[in-house]
């Protein structure tokens, strides 16, 4: 491969050529013509994403498994956990869609901590990247939009409302779970800059 | 901050005769069909990128209807039957005095989806036409793909109260068919935003060669 190629970079946004420039750690080099962030190199960042990933898979078994939501009123009482939520669908014509939310809310986001999981925990131990890490890594793009943990908290906020007035409603442990949940996403990604990651996964694996 | 140097002028992968990964931005001469870096197919610009937009666009826009015609939740309070729409919802928020939150299902499912289908339909016109675009354009597309996932709230407010309230004769809160066609609007719309390459948007119709 021609190697002054490997000294430049196309942005993925407008496709205007850059050279790479030096970027130090904690700084950001942007697209001259779109400003779209192109380099962001952060200390430790991917011992942090690893953590993160991790703290984030513990916490998504406790916010499934755990009472998220109780109701009480006029002596009736019900809890139900994200299960639950799931399963609301499950009767007749609506069933894919119990798939579907359940595929949102708890399956994606799992897939991707354990595929960030198996791509950097390798690499932040300074070890070669795993056999797969490529593949892994573009899945775990092409997920992000579709895990949607967060929104799910903000539409559990809004039933909280609709129901109020209905019966007393008390939070389970699930649903501070679920809070933490996806403060720590939002932390994780915030760590994370998609052209740098692809740049030290090939300079670790030539 | 250290910017990226341009070379002297915007130049582009394209028209250096090159091609650049639209996932991971390493550069490739154009003969090359595969990412070295990363393994993404490789093109200059994705060809059917329109018309993938113009179909996952109208799908969306079809799904919209009955998502707002159908009821999205069946309640039944002590024996009395009730069903409410998307709007209907909302307004009935507005009645509790939950402006907020009012404001808040009214935006996420009905002017969001609105706008995203305007803002989409904008750029992809402009891009048919052959029109050059700006940063802007560029800005007004990244907000479509980052806001657009956020219309899913309704769906999820309607898996939670129907999971919640099954207090039998009290109280009892069921889905409505429109959760599935709004699911499925919200979805058709994002896959609309994501086919859409927006290299596009730069590129002039005369500057189209190869």
């Amino acid at each position: 491969m021609d190697d002054s190629l490997a000294n430049m970079i196309a942005c993925p946004k407008c496709d205007a050529l850059h050279r790479i420039p030096e970027v130090e750690t904690g700084a950001q080099a942007r697209c001259a013509r779109c400003d779209t962030v192109l380099m962001a190199p952060q200390e430790g960042a991917m011992t942090r994403i690893v953590m993160l990933s991790a703290t984030g898979l513990i916490l998504m078994v406790g916010a499934v498994f755990f009472p998220f939501l109780e109701l009480t009123t006029h002596g009736l009482g019900r809890k139900s956990s994200v299960f639950d939520a799931i399963l609301a669908f499950s009767s007749g014509l609506m069933l894919p869609l119990s798939f579907a939310v359940a595929a949102l809310i708890v399956v994606l986001p799992i897939t991707r901590m354990i595929a960030l999981i198996y791509v950097f925990a390798p690499m932040a131990l300074g070890w070669a990247p795993a056999h797969n890490a490529r593949s892994a890594f573009r899945m775990a793009e092409a997920i992000r939009p579709w895990a949607m943990a967060e929104i799910f908290i903000i539409g559990v906020a809004v039933a909280l409302v609709k129901v109020a007035g209905l019966a007393t409603v008390t939070l389970g442990p699930a649903f501070w779970a679920f809070v933490l949940l996806v403060i720590v996403t939002a932390l994780k990604d915030s760590f994370m800059c998609r052209v740098t990651v692809w740049q030290t996964l090939n300079q670790r694996s030539a | 901050m250290a910017n990226a140097q341009p070379a002297q002028r915007i130049v582009t992968a394209r028209s250096a005769g090159l091609v650049g990964c639209a996932e991971c931005g390493r550069v490739h001469p154009r003969s090359v069909e595969v990412c070295s870096v990363c393994g993404t197919l490789l093109s200059s610009r994705d060809t059917f990128s329109l018309q993938k937009v113009w179909a996952w666009l109208a799908a969306g826009m079809i799904a919209y209807i009955p998502a707002n015609v159908y009821p999205m939740l069946r309640t039944s309070t002590l024996g009395h039957m009730s069903e409410s729409t998307i709007v209907g919802g909302a307004i009935e928020l507005v009645e509790y005095g939950s402006f907020g939150v009012a404001f808040i299902v009214f935006f996420a499912s009905v002017v969001i989806p609105i706008s995203k289908f305007i803002a989409i339909a904008y750029l992809a016109y402009r891009v048919q036409k052959g029109k050059r675009g700006h940063a802007r354009h560029l800005h007004l597309y990244e907000v479509v793909e980052f806001i657009g996932r956020w219309s899913m709230i309704d769906v999820f407010v309607v898996a939670i109260l129907s999971a919640l309230v099954q207090l039998n004769f009290v109280a009892t809160i069921n889905p409505g068919i429109a959760a599935v066609s709004f699911a499925l609007s919200v979805a058709f719309t994002m896959i609309s935003a994501n086919s859409f390459d927006p290299r596009l948007i730069w590129d002039t119709r005369e500057g189209k060669p190869a």
